[in-house]
């Protein structure tokens, strides 16, 4: 029973915590768009509760509305009580988790996502490997060109027309090994978090994420027997797989033994630094979760730690910037990311209205809430062409795509591009250095 | 519950979406920013004209249903939840700003409009409308006209009933008044729109309103002063208004505040003082620096312990981070944070704070206080737990005699939150047994069958105590 399973998951200190002064209401993306307000997080907290209390059985209406949120978590820099609604939210789609019955098909794309895929990096190789087959091989084109890809859902479709070009390799494959040496002087050493669809679909941002670190004189371990992060099963009630992947991230960084663990996607980066509260019930693994969390850093704030923008060429463009919901909510990371944008030589940096608010990608959102993040896209870039920006900045893998489909969706493509702030900053870094070990 | 026929009738006025009576919808419109309260209603419509209002409120009239009109639902003493069930009218999507008038000065709007766009859209053409209740960012203009909201200008620019000059509102037999309008001057009559200003949503549904705009102040500048004795920052209170001054803002913080606050914010304020003042004033350049100087030379005088003012737009934020924090930190403390309303004149300001200490020391709990010094009105606040109901009782007597030691220094028991259910029973301490007949007659004469927000302001009974009740 949902309720049951509920009342056993949620935190009722955290429910109570909620003093109902709705300061959370013009943060939320899906209170602004409706207005309603069990579609506000304190209207949400509000079910939750009276759920916890018995006041209402949580039905089908109680179900959706907890899937509407985004879990962008923009409320919770904004609430007064400090309530941390991002974790009221995953345990309440843990409980639902626990007691739905998905129809077959949905229940068999969940296992081989969930479990069979995002946890084996070694089958997301293989998987990018024949994505790439799919891209080059001329398939794709025809694919594109015959029309068959109209049989897919539309928000689907404009995924697959900005899908990047996908890898069968890791960063480790490229570097040929898992440590790369520091530049120089060695100032810290950094485990490197690669992410499971970083290495396949941005295979390039991590790449340029180990030179800039290497340069700028860090040495950098690709921690093997790294995992998926767990973000995505944490945000769809896979809370017990989530603590799976995470008791193994943490003993892959902790034997190797790092200063920094830099992650390069926002969405990761945060779930990376929740471990302890992820793992609080394992006490066995308590302290290591603490020492992981601890060291979790975004790149960018590694970067406007260490690098010299002083070396950078010039770059005489407009840039904006489009933070993440969970870097900025989640991992706290507001000014390094625009400090570093612009510290570059030339560029112009214009200021996103609303850039801190979600551009409705959120995980699989975009594909399960389709209409919502649809008309959450269409507003953001109104903001977007608004600034009349040549290169539109983000820090995600996942608002990245979004941004993309966006510009596709606007007919702004030719006029703008989107880059990850670490492509960027690759771009603008002198000419290369020779990493020791390249290959 | 209400039979489906009504339901029919009301989905009929405003639409199948704009009428909702799934559970959690009711939930989700049961409870307002007041601690511990709560109660469902029966439906929950969303009208989105005058006119449907209107229609709304004849089909309750005829079945005798009540009505309880909300906006956002930041009020803090119960006064938009349904303690009697019926019908949730909620206004939030009639939020259009009708006109701005540069002429006149004034702005027409409907009640969903939050206040905070208000300030926005004024400011944006040189024009100021003063009223800031602090949960402005959400608060709607038709919530703040029910409740006469204040905030942190009242000292020197008033509240929100100085700024309504007219109305338009639904008569609960549905009927439309339109009182005052663009007028500076009107003596045609008794005062309705005084009258419905504040009234709590018990006497009319108000559907636009008037507001006088004046003139953005020019400049802005503040100071924090600190004192190791509260006596003398409350003398420095009467001072500086003794000095013909009056402050734009004046804004007070005890020390168990102030530790929480510093705890929270790490902004470098003295925990040892025992009590802050913030001043601000706004206006022409010179006035503003002449004023600050004579304000820092009172402050002085009064043995302030530090004196900071802000030169920058930085330090200025950062010494309005101090007050801003204040209900934050508190409110991070325990679970349940109920933030109340006590008002004094402002020369009693020393007595309230010492009365306040004597109480929540007696009954062991924990309250610190802060508020708007400059206009006597203050909020203790208590940090406790709903789950706790022996300490919950006895923050129910504290806050008791808090209100009564109010009364006692010639205050009242609410500045700027409204009766509700949380102050009614005790409106008559403030108002006499012949002003509790005379206000019951006004609310019989606007609604005698008492649909409107029924039990609000008018105690049923004894005091409603933490209970969540079906309707």
């Amino acid at each position: 029973m949902l309720k049951e399973a509920l009342v056993n998951k949620l935190d009722y200190d955290e429910l109570s915590n909620c003093m109902r002064c709705g300061f959370c209401q013009p943060a939320c993306p899906t209170f602004r768009e409706t207005g309603y307000e069990a579609a506000s997080p304190r209207g949400r907290i509000a079910l939750m509760k009276a759920v916890a209390d018995g006041v209402m059985e949580p039905d089908k209406d109680f179900v959706d509305q907890m899937n509407l949120c985004l879990g962008c978590r923009a409320c919770e820099p904004v609430c007064p009580a400090g309530v941390p609604y991002g974790q009221l939210i995953e345990q309440t789609r843990e409980a639902i988790e626990e007691v739905q019955e998905h129809p077959w098909w949905v229940k068999a794309v969940r296992k081989l996502a969930f479990f069979h895929l995002f946890p084996h990096q070694k089958r997301m190789y293989q998987l990018g490997g024949l994505l790439r087959f799919y891209q080059r091989s001329g398939v794709q084109k025809a694919a594109r060109k015959l029309g068959v890809l109209s049989i897919l859902p539309k928000q689907m479709r404009e995924m697959e027309a900005i899908m990047p070009e996908a890898s069968g390799k890791g960063i480790v494959d490229f570097f040929g090994g898992t440590v790369i040496p520091a530049v120089g002087e060695r100032k810290y050493r950094v485990g490197m978090f690669h992410g499971c669809i970083m290495d396949v679909l941005f295979n390039e941002t991590n790449r340029n994420t180990v030179r800039l670190l290497s340069e700028a004189g860090c040495e950098v371990i690709v921690a093997p027997d790294q995992v998926c992060c767990g973000a995505l099963h944490a945000h769809s009630g896979e809370r017990e797989q989530a603590r799976h992947l995470a008791r193994k991230n943490v003993a892959a960084f902790h034997k190797a033994d790092v200063d920094i663990i830099v992650s390069n996607a926002g969405g990761c980066g945060a779930m990376l630094q929740e471990y302890d509260h992820l793992l609080a019930e394992d006490a066995e693994r308590q302290e290591k979760a603490q020492w992981f969390a601890s060291r979790v850093k975004d790149i960018s704030e590694v970067l406007a730690l260490i690098v010299e923008p002083k070396e950078w060429q010039s770059l005489p463009q407009r840039i904006t910037y489009q933070s993440s919901c969970h870097l900025r909510n989640g991992m706290k990371v507001t000014k390094e990311p625009v400090s570093l944008l612009q510290a570059i030589p030339g560029a112009t940096y214009v200021q996103l209205r609303e850039g801190d608010r979600c551009c409705g990608s959120a995980g699989i959102y975009n594909l399960v809430q389709p209409e919502m993040a649809g008309s959450l896209l269409d507003e953001k870039m109104g903001h977007v062409a608004a600034t009349q920006a040549d290169i539109l900045v983000t820090s995600n893998p996942g608002c990245l795509l979004q941004m993309k489909a966006g510009i596709h969706r606007a007919g702004l493509e030719g006029k703008m591009e989107a880059v990850h702030i670490v492509d960027l900053l690759a771009r603008v870094q002198q000419e290369e250095k020779p990493l020791s070990t390249p290959k | 519950m209400l039979p489906e026929s009504i339901r029919e009738e009301l989905r009929a006025i405003v639409g199948e979406k704009s009428c909702l009576d799934k559970q959690e919808a009711l939930v989700a419109y049961s409870y307002d920013a007041t601690p511990m309260q709560q109660a469902l209603p029966d439906v929950v419509v969303m009208p989105k004209s005058t006119a449907e209002v209107q229609q709304v409120m004849r089909v309750a009239a005829r079945h005798h249903i009540p009505i309880v009109t909300r906006g956002a639902g930041s009020n803090l003493c119960g006064g938009t939840i349904p303690v009697g069930g019926g019908i949730v009218l909620v206004l939030s999507r009639m939020n259009q700003i009708v006109e701005i008038d540069e002429q006149n000065l004034t702005i027409t709007v409907q009640p969903g409009v939050r206040t905070v766009d208000i300030h926005q859209a004024v400011e944006a053409l040189g024009l100021f409308y003063p009223p800031d209740p602090g949960s402005m960012v959400i608060s709607t203009i038709g919530g703040n006209i029910a409740l006469n909201s204040g905030g942190l200008r009242g000292l020197k620019y008033g509240t929100t009933k100085d700024y309504v000059l007219g109305l338009e509102a639904v008569l609960p037999n549905g009927e439309v008044i339109r009182t005052g309008g663009k007028l500076m001057k009107d003596v045609a009559g008794y005062d309705l729109t005084k009258l419905l200003v504040g009234s709590e949503g018990t006497l009319a549904i108000i559907t636009e309103a008037i507001l006088k705009l004046i003139p953005k102040p020019q400049t802005q500048r503040v100071m924090l002063a600190m004192f190791a004795d509260m006596a003398q920052a409350a003398r420095s209170v009467s001072d500086i208004i003794a000095n013909r001054i009056i402050p734009g803002t004046l804004e007070f913080l005890d020390q168990g505040t102030i530790r929480v606050v510093e705890d929270f914010k790490q902004i470098g304020l003295p925990t040892d003082v025992a009590a802050i003042l913030l001043i601000g004033q706004d206006g022409e350049p010179q006035t503003v620096d002449r004023d600050m100087e004579q304000i820092a030379a009172i402050c002085q005088k009064n043995d302030a312990v530090q004196i900071k003012v802000a030169t920058t737009a930085e330090e200025a934020d950062e010494v309005m981070t101090a007050r801003r924090s204040a209900l934050a930190a508190l409110s991070r403390m325990r679970p349940t944070t109920i933030l109340e309303d006590a008002t004094v004149p402002r020369a009693a300001i020393a007595p309230m704070v010492a009365a306040i200490q004597e109480i929540t020391g007696r009954y062991g709990l924990q309250i610190c206080t802060f508020g708007h010094a400059g206009d006597g009105n203050l909020h203790p606040t208590c940090m406790t737990d709903a789950r706790n109901t022996e300490e919950i009782e006895r923050v129910e007597h504290a806050f008791e005699e808090i209100f009564a030691a109010a009364i006692d220094l010639g205050g009242t028991i609410t500045g700027e939150h409204g009766v509700g259910i949380v102050k009614a029973p005790y409106l008559e301490w403030k108002v006499g047994a012949a002003g509790m007949e005379i206000m019951k007659g006004i609310k019989h004469a606007f609604d005698p069958h008492n649909l409107l927000n029924p039990d609000k302001m008018f105690a049923k009974q004894s005091r409603n105590r933490v209970v969540v009740q079906r309707a």
